[in-house]
């Protein structure tokens, strides 16, 4: 039966990660210090229950290098059983510490089964015996495995321990046996402790103690196939307590002999055990005479040796380095990692560096919290490390409390603002709502939670009755948001004025803009997760609320807008379909004006002080990873000092750009006769329309649109041929970085990356520019459709104006390859020193090319995904395989080619 | 029972039906409607609680049942996701639970013996679907208050015993524990299960949720860890289902299926939601990605969670026949 160990599985244990102890595990450190029994501190910490000091120690222990951590609370003058309970669920909340497997060291059974009903993970139940005969020990063993646990089994049986090497083999086997023939216990769950006894007690029948655990371990592993051998080894030093260095010492040469034999778990303090080969020599010779029992004397030479020894301060715990950084730091770390030890102290040192309660909160806190709320978002930190953040921030703020309470008596501009939360009806899901009640309750703000399922008429009346200063909604099954959005509308017929903030799992920016803002004229705002409700509350509360409330407004409609011409599509119609469904223009209503310009005409050099001013520089801030608009973002909170001094870095070195002429510009226009075929534009040379210049080809949206709306192709803005009608359409490329290599030259060799990457954006930014000054310039004078045009830069960005200048590769063409058609027209490459790559992009990088279309009905939009019908109709087109089409549409397929 | 799933499951690769939830929720049912003639006066609202549909709207519950069937399913989940004491709290509709999974698991097992009559080559199977419950037993509701626990492993056992007990007696051939946020709460569902005898030989599946992109559980758990917290129970098969997308289980389905010494299940959502909390997922989009862990060899049973349609399960039909399943490794 016990022979074959062809087929056992590794002793494999879980906290939050897996532990899994295979015969190249090295040995396994399980720590010790979280036991009442060993440690006078941990004792105290209990019976004072003074549970976060008792959680440090737990850390200090994982911090260590404890790879499973034991845990005991077995004495007279404490509650076992409900310690071993509060101090397991505390561990559970601290992710650093439960990510490793729980040992549950207990003599009690009851205390042992309280506990294991508290592990997600598959602990360790320390310990189990034959002391009380074989029904209790099997009884035992088999309701720890229905919870999922592994055991460690005493040498211990009902005529009591064993203290030889014969009686530590025959309780062994025993035991082993009926674990694995009477419930099929798994044999890798057996973990055998053998009994570590003292040595140099001074006591004869001790001398042996060591050397029975190392032959006892040796025989196990060789016999009992699967098990493995543990033990804690402080009992062995037991007689030199008070002398640390000895104990240590013993320690390191008890483990470097038991693992030799077998052992390869063990409870070890690693605060308490010397490195073997550090030992001195001599010292560490008397040592092993002791626990080998080399000499008869040994014990006495030890204790001669140990005298002498100074009974030297035991070594620190690791030095916490993050403490030695700036305040700001600290607290950041502390909140980042959750821990609680400093949090008063460094929160005292920031109010006297900050003078004002609410800016320590609002600078260095809420600083940490982004942080947390930033890891969080992106996977990097989970829940329960959120959860622990907030607890430090609430400490935090719990310091500065009664600080704040002076404030506010001095000076009473502070008043406290109350927040309504609740989960709406038919949801009930509320953890997230939970911690967002929490975080701001940390942040001083009052909480009126109504908690789940709460009918829109109840949240109503309490937000009436109550004075509420906002209303928090959270849901996260999807029938929530319909009730998100009828419980705005309900505050808007009942015309209140307050905030409401959306949040919870299913909600989203998009959906809170396009279906929840429109239908309250109150601020509306998504909150993304808890870390956030802190800002956004104090945002909607704090002095610039109109200004906060107008941005989210602008916002949102920005989103709304830009959402409507990207809905996602689901269903698709075919080409033909689509086709049908083209926009249809009156064209027997339509008179296009002929241009003054038939052909080309090229611009070489405008003058950049005239291009300046048509640049829209909200792009530029988006490029240095600044995000808000122009010029608001100068007033933005965080980002706004960083955006100001990057506009005058910009704006000087435009200055020396128009100085030096270091950059210089060039564009091509074209316009011509022409006319639509399908889904092409036919080019024509003259009136005449007799002499084809080129086609240009456009593709068509194909993904069903909501009734009324047609599917769009540029080319519907055109007239069709067999309108008769004579139409136009015009081409252009601008390029703003012709010379721009001898400045980056220039900047490289001066190894400044800044100025590089700036001259770069702002090359890009004169480009667009140059680009919105000719479309005007074709608008008013080359075409002249729009004469009377007023310029206005703002208008120009909204894209307010007659006609549009879609550019191939962008979202209404994104075939790319028709720029050569494009550059060819123009004739780009010889008259402006542009060119196409292989992949068709352009060079200089600042540059832009496009069409013109001067139908008042033009619009953009973004064509989405096509089906394999329009490709093959467009490779057909364009002359080109239906392989080539695909590679360059790839972007847009909505099948996998 | 245990015998033929098992043996099923060694020779071909099974399908799993697809959301329950969705699919009532297609049927856009009003509060009358949930509270039925039955319960009309009750004294909370019951819209939302899509189990007690098993009770008002039978006929509807075993059409959807008919329509996963129809499409290739051979297991199909009762109707129980929140039938426990602790979910159904949420409507003081608690005295109703042995009712609700009683009546669940009779409905399903007649389509389900309706079907299996009709081709008796291919049987179908009704899971027992046992859910998380709306309670976490090892984090804490109260933040101030961290080693506060709103639900304890006790209160857990005793209401997944009573839910099992009734699903049982209803007549379903396995239990399928899943949508596991809380490994803790598994544990105490699975020992009430290995509490009831008549469990005994019943094929057992469990099936976790990994929440978010730190491919972790709620509860913190990686998919490895996990899975050991669980391999002291009599499991059958074990896997992944909701929350992710199947492109985004990959990973972690590939743990499962490198250290698992059991079966392995995914049943995965219709994509991730949009911005609107719906499924964009098509059928062809999800069964391509469903047949790379065939191809890769990851799975045995392959399904769908929210967001999947009968038209999904078709597709992952017509894929379960092209492949052979995957072998269940030697214990390492």
């Amino acid at each position: 039966m016990i022979k074959d160990d062809l087929a056992i599985p590794y002793l494999k244990l879980s906290g939050l990660e897996p532990l899994i102890i295979s015969p190249d595990t090295n040995f396994v450190n399980i720590g010790e210090r979280t036991n009442v029994t060993g440690s006078r501190r941990f004792l105290r910490l209990i019976k004072e229950e003074n549970y976060e000091e008792a959680l440090s120690v737990a850390l200090d222990q994982v911090r260590g290098g404890a790879q499973i951590l034991d845990v005991n609370m077995d004495e007279a003058m404490i509650d076992g059983k409900s310690a071993m309970v509060i101090f397991l669920n505390l561990i559970a909340s601290e992710p650093e510490i439960s990510r490793i497997p729980i040992m549950i060291d207990s003599s009690k059974w009851e205390i042992i089964e309280a506990g294991l009903k508290c592990l997600q993970g598959k602990g360790v139940v320390n310990s189990i015996s034959l002391k009380e005969g074989e029904q209790v020990f099997l009884e035992q063993a088999q309701k720890i495995n229905a919870y999922g646990a592994a055991a460690v089994v005493m040498a211990f049986d009902e005529k009591g321990q064993a203290d030889n090497y014969e009686r530590r083999v025959e309780i062994c086997e025993r035991s082993y046996r009926l674990l694995i023939e009477k419930i099929h216990f798994n044999p890798q769950d057996i973990i055998f402790d053998p009994n570590i006894f003292p040595v140099a007690t001074g006591m004869e029948e001790h001398r042996k103690n060591a050397l029975d655990y190392f032959q006892a371990t040796r025989w196990i592993r060789e016999h009992l196939p699967g098990a493995q051998v543990s033990g804690g080894v402080s009992n062995v030093s037991f007689s030199f307590r008070g002398n640390n260095k000895v104990r240590e010492a013993m320690h390191s040469a008890f483990l470097f002999h038991a693992i030799q034999h077998g052992m390869n778990m063990g409870i070890v303090n690693p605060t308490m055990l010397e490195i073997y080969d550090d030992i001195p020599k001599d010292f560490l010779e008397r040592v092993e005479d002791v626990i080998l029992d080399r000499k008869d004397d040994a014990t006495e030479r030890l204790v001669e040796f140990a005298g002498r020894l100074k009974n030297d301060v035991s070594k620190s715990i690791d030095v916490q380095e993050w403490r030695n950084d700036s305040v700001e730091d600290r607290l950041s770390h502390a909140l980042i990692k959750g821990i609680v030890d400093f949090v008063e102290q460094d929160t005292a040192e920031a109010l006297e560096k900050y003078q004002i309660p609410v800016k320590v909160i609002e600078g260095p806190l809420m600083d940490g919290m982004n942080v947390v709320g930033d890891l969080f978002g992106s996977g990097k930190m989970f829940l329960p490390q959120v959860v622990k953040s907030a607890r430090v921030m609430k400490k935090a703020v719990a310091y500065l409390e009664p600080f704040m309470e002076a404030e506010r008596e001095k000076s009473n501009i502070y008043n406290a603002c109350r927040v309504l939360l609740a989960t709406v009806k038919g949801d009930v899901h509320d953890i997230g709502k939970n911690i967002v009640g929490v975080v701001l309750a940390c942040n001083g703000y009052e909480i009126v939670d109504l908690g789940v399922m709460v009918p829109a008429e109840k949240i109503l009346q309490t937000a009436r009755e109550q004075n509420i200063d906002m209303i928090g909604l959270s849901g996260l099954i999807t029938p929530s948001l319909d009730q998100m959005v009828n419980l705005a509308s309900e505050m808007e017929r009942l015309k209140m004025k307050i905030p409401l903030l959306i949040g919870g799992a299913t909600t989203s920016r998009l959906h809170t803009a396009v279906k929840i803002d429109p239908v309250y004229r109150g601020t509306v705002l998504h909150v993304l997760d808890a870390s956030r409700s802190v800002p956004a509350v104090s945002a909607l509360k704090g002095e610039g609320k109109e200004k906060f409330h107008q941005e989210i407004k602008t916002e949102y409609a920005a989103l709304r807008e830009s959402h409507a011409s990207r809905v996602s599509q689901k269903q698709y119609l075919t080409l033909a379909e689509a086709r049908e469904n083209k926009l249809a223009i009156d064209w027997d209503s339509h008179h296009e004006t002929k241009p003054n310009l038939i052909g080309t005409e090229v611009f070489n050099d405008l003058p950049l002080e005239h291009i300046r001013q048509y640049i829209d520089w909200t792009p530029f801030f988006q490029t240095w990873m600044l995000k808000g608009k122009y010029p608001e973002i100068f007033d933005h909170p965080e980002v706004g000092e960083e955006a100001t001094k990057l506009y005058a870095d910009a704006n000087q070195m435009l200055d020396e750009i128009i100085a030096d002429k270091s950059l210089r510009t060039g564009a091509v226009i074209g316009i011509f006769p022409a006319n639509s075929t399908g889904d092409d534009v036919m080019v024509f040379k003259d009136h005449q329309r007799s002499s084809k210049l080129t086609t240009v080809h456009f593709l068509r949206q194909q993904g069903k649109k909501a009734k009324g709306l047609p599917n769009f192709c540029l080319s519907d803005f055109v007239a069709p041929e067999n309108t008769g009608i004579a139409d136009f359409f015009g081409f252009f490329t601008v390029t703003a970085g012709l010379g721009i290599e001898s400045l980056l030259q220039k900047y490289q060799a001066q190894l400044d990356d800044y100025k590089s990457i700036m001259v770069k954006a702002i090359a890009d930014r004169l480009a667009e520019a140059l680009a919105e000054l000719m479309h005007e310039k074709v608008r008013k004078e080359l075409w002249g459709y729009a004469p009377e045009e007023q310029w206005n830069s703002q208008s120009l960005i909204k894209e307010m104006y007659r006609g549009i200048r879609p550019a191939p590769g962008y979202p209404a063409c994104p075939d790319h390859t028709e720029k050569r058609i494009l550059f060819d027209i123009l004739q780009a490459e010889e008259r402006l020193d542009m060119r196409l790559t292989e992949s068709y992009a352009m060079y200089p990088a600042a540059s832009v090319s496009g069409y013109y279309f001067g139908n008042p009905e033009s619009r953009y939009f973004g064509l989405g995904k096509i089906g394999k019908d329009q490709v093959q109709d467009y490779a057909v087109r364009k002359a080109l395989s239906v392989e080539e089409t695909e590679k360059w549409l790839m972007p847009n397929l909505k099948y996998d080619p | 029972m245990m015998g033929q799933f098992q043996k099923l499951l060694a020779e071909r690769v099974l399908v799993l039906d697809g959301a329950m939830g969705t699919s009532i929720q297609n049927y856009q049912f009003s509060e009358a409607d949930y509270r039925g003639d039955r319960f009309k006066d009750h004294h909370k609202d019951l819209m939302g609680n899509n189990d007690l549909l098993s009770i008002t709207k039978p006929e509807i519950i075993k059409e959807i049942h008919w329509e996963f069937l129809k499409a290739g399913a051979d297991i199909i989940e009762t109707n129980t996701f929140n039938s426990t004491s602790i979910s159904q709290a949420d409507y003081d509709t608690e005295d109703l639970v042995p009712e609700i999974n009683y009546a669940s698991a009779r409905l399903a097992k007649e389509v389900a013996m309706e079907f299996s009559g009709k081709d008796p080559s291919k049987p179908r199977f009704v899971a027992g679907s046992i859910g998380p419950t709306n309670r976490t037993a090892s984090i804490s509701s109260d933040v101030n208050n961290p080693g506060f626990r709103s639900v304890s492993f006790d209160d857990l056992v005793e209401a997944y015993r009573e839910q099992t007990l009734a699903l049982i007696e209803g007549g379903v051939d396995l239990l399928l524990v899943e949508t596991i946020f809380d490994t803790l709460n598994a544990k105490a569902a699975l020992f009430a299960i290995q509490g009831i005898s008549a469990c005994k030989d019943m094929p057992l599946m469990v099936s976790a949720t990994i929440t978010d992109a730190s491919g972790r559980t709620l509860s913190g758990q990686t998919p490895e860890a996990f899975l050991i917290s669980v391999s002291h129970a009599p499991i059958t098969c074990v896997g992944l289902n909701c929350a992710l997308g199947a492109a985004q289980l990959r990973p972690y389905l590939q743990v499962l299926a490198n250290s698992a010494p059991f079966f392995v299940s995914v049943h995965p959502n219709a994509g991730l939601p949009n911005e609107f909390g719906d499924y964009d997922q098509t059928p062809e989009q999800m069964a391509d990605q469903i047949e790379l862990f065939l191809k890769e060899g990851l799975v045995n049973i392959i399904g769908g969670c929210c967001g999947t349609t009968p038209e999904h399960i078709k597709a992952l039909s017509n894929l379960a026949e092209k492949y052979s399943t995957r072998p269940v490794p030697e214990l390492a």
